[in-house]
């Protein structure tokens, strides 16, 4: 009985003093980590970026593969919207403001250089049988209202419309709502928490109507076009389709001005991988890279 | 001989000092996480409602959480997870409560017996698929209703069948299981002597059931009810696909959206006070469900009485 309670006590205490090692051990691998970082960061280069929300896809998509492809570059991307990312830019405390809507008489005279990396277009769609295939910006703004509510006063067959979009907080439905100049105020039958569903349910119901970005598009939907233009990418690029908007990396003063790896940064998107990056988060790269 | 038996004994306490160890340890871990979820949503969801004002949650009706001007109202969420469990508990509870009468009472044996799997395999049948089926088979079907209702409204606001109706419809078949078993063995747990009085009085089979049957296994029922009422006040998934979602006034054809539904609809995108506001939601339906087992204790309670 003896050796049994001190073969168990043997137990215990072997297994209490493992469970310490592996935690000290563990505590010891995350210290020296951390401390890896940020001892090397002396003489590593970093790049902060700080602004949009609705960039936060492509600064996130950005970041990661420019610092695998350089790895002696960091890349750090905060999100705290427009005017607060061109002013922490023109304070100097990051190096690239991002915004995505252009930037003010103000902001330029202040120094910022508008630097146009990709653009964005978000596309109407509604299900394959509605026989209105173009609306009016007025027109959709009036649908999205609430101020219209069946495709008859449009055109179209005695059918209500069934007005679908995402959920507070998507950045495809803020910007969707601000290049309507209906921030808050759509009246939506449905907020769908991903641009799948509402792809679904878009192609589901007759009479519905619902937006989403562009690179998600398929022939389950019929793409509308505003005001006579379809979503494409020569459209866009033109300017002609309503429903974009550019996305901008603001820096203070030119892109040549800059520091050696905000430059290489830039250079990056330029390239072919870069404009392969922009397509890969549904957006369009601009035909010269990078406009001003 | 002696030496072996200590032996053995010494063993057998081993034994039982390893097992009541694994025991308490184990019970210890259910009552840590109860405690540990208690105490995470309390400190959670209680930041915001002492920043933005309880009133100011609770009792408005504008839930715009990434305007300008952020408004956390949240009345007409807490009123649409209310109306519609009870619309969904009064669908369902009769279905569920008729047909346990069914299965312990008028069904042959076998008929029985070949129900019981049946609408165990229906308790067991994950949330979203309850939610798919509502999506493909009952929007399209609600929809109609809707246009036949609303034929030539300027008004109403066409939901496509996503709204509260769909949402209390699948709801009322998703409690059925939990109500019908846990009704139907109260019913079997009836004394056999009170149907055999009755019958021996002269009441006919229905009457036996409906004044005899029934009311003896009435704390049985409410405890069925109430576990109900947990399981739809509770489920997420299955109604987020099939309400449409917009905070609205909960009426069977627009588009709502349910305390669950808030929570799973806005956490991917959402930050700060909108982060917060989202976990007082989650506090406020804890407290529902808490509520709701407090009703159930307080039911089993009078029940042993």
């Amino acid at each position: 009985m003896v050796s049994a309670m001190k073969k168990g006590k043997a137990i215990k205490i072997i297994a209490i003093f493992g469970m310490m090692v592996y935690i000290m051990a563990h505590h010891a691998e995350r210290g020296g980590e951390g401390d890896f970082r940020y001892g090397d960061s002396l003489d590593r280069e970093t790049i902060t970026m700080a602004g949009s929300t609705s960039m936060e896809k492509l600064a996130n998509a950005l970041a990661e593969s420019f610092m695998e492809k350089y790895p002696d570059v960091t890349v750090n991307a905060e999100f705290t919207g427009s005017s607060a990312g061109i002013e922490s830019m023109l304070a100097g405390t990051v190096h690239i403001g991002n915004t995505s809507r252009t930037l003010s008489e103000q902001e330029k005279t202040a120094g910022a250089v508008e630097n146009i990396v990709a653009l964005e277009g978000i596309a109407v769609i509604t299900d394959t049988s509605n026989i209105v295939t173009s609306l009016t910006r007025e027109q959709l703004t009036d649908i999205y209202a609430g101020r219209i509510r069946n495709w008859r006063e449009i055109g179209g067959e005695n059918k209500p419309i069934v007005v679908i979009g995402r959920e507070a907080g998507s950045g495809t439905r803020e910007t969707f709502e601000r290049l309507l100049g209906l921030e808050y105020k759509c009246a939506y039958a449905n907020e769908l928490d991903s641009t799948g569903a509402v792809m679904a349910r878009a192609a589901s119901i007759p009479g519905a109507i619902g937006y989403v970005s562009r690179d998600v598009l398929d022939d389950t939907v019929q793409v509308l076009a505003i005001d006579g233009f379809k979503p494409t990418d020569n459209n866009i690029l033109e300017g002609s389709y309503p429903l974009s908007r550019p996305l901008i990396m603001a820096t203070k003063g030119q892109i040549s001005t800059q520091e050696t790896a905000v430059k290489k940064l830039f250079d990056y998107l330029r390239s072919e991988e870069g404009r392969r990056l922009i397509e890969s988060v549904g957006l369009i790269a601009p035909e010269s890279g990078v406009m001003q | 001989m002696n030496t072996e038996m200590i032996k053995v004994r010494a063993h057998a306490r081993a034994i039982e000092i390893i097992a009541q160890t694994l025991f308490t340890v184990c019970a210890l871990f259910a009552i840590f996480a109860v405690a540990a979820i208690t105490l995470y949503m309390l400190a959670n969801g209680i930041p915001a409602i002492c920043e933005i004002g309880i009133k100011d949650i609770l009792f408005s009706t504008i839930w715009q959480p990434t305007a300008q001007n952020a408004e956390f109202g949240i009345l007409y969420i807490v009123l649409t997870s209310i109306v519609g469990t009870m619309m969904a508990v009064i669908i369902g509870v009769p279905i569920a409560l008729l047909t346990a009468v069914f299965m312990a009472e008028i069904a042959p044996r076998k008929v029985a017996a070949l129900m019981k799997p049946a609408v165990e395999l229906l308790a067991g049948i994950p949330s979203v698929v309850y939610g798919m089926l509502g999506l493909m088979i009952l929007n399209p079907v609600v929809y109609r209703w809707e246009q036949k209702l609303y034929r030539g409204s300027e008004t109403h606001q066409f939901t496509g069948g996503s709204n509260l109706l769909s949402a209390v419809l699948v709801l009322a078949v998703m409690i059925l299981p939990t109500v019908l078993s846990v009704s139907e063995s109260a019913i079997r747990e009836v004394p056999q002597e009170l149907r055999a009085s009755s019958l021996a009085l002269g009441a006919s089979r229905v009457q036996t059931i409906f004044k005899v049957v029934i009311p003896a296994a009435k704390p049985g029922i409410l405890t069925a009810i109430v576990l109900g009422v947990g399981r739809a006040v509770g489920e997420a998934m299955a109604i987020s696909l099939v309400s449409g979602g917009c905070v609205n006034v909960p009426l069977p054809f627009d588009s709502v959206r349910f305390l669950t539904t808030a929570i799973v609809s806005e956490m991917g995108y959402a930050n700060g006070r909108h982060r917060q506001v989202l976990f007082t939601i989650g506090l406020v339906l804890f407290i529902f469900i808490m509520l709701v087992n407090l009703t159930l204790n307080h039911i089993l309670r009078r029940g042993k009485e």
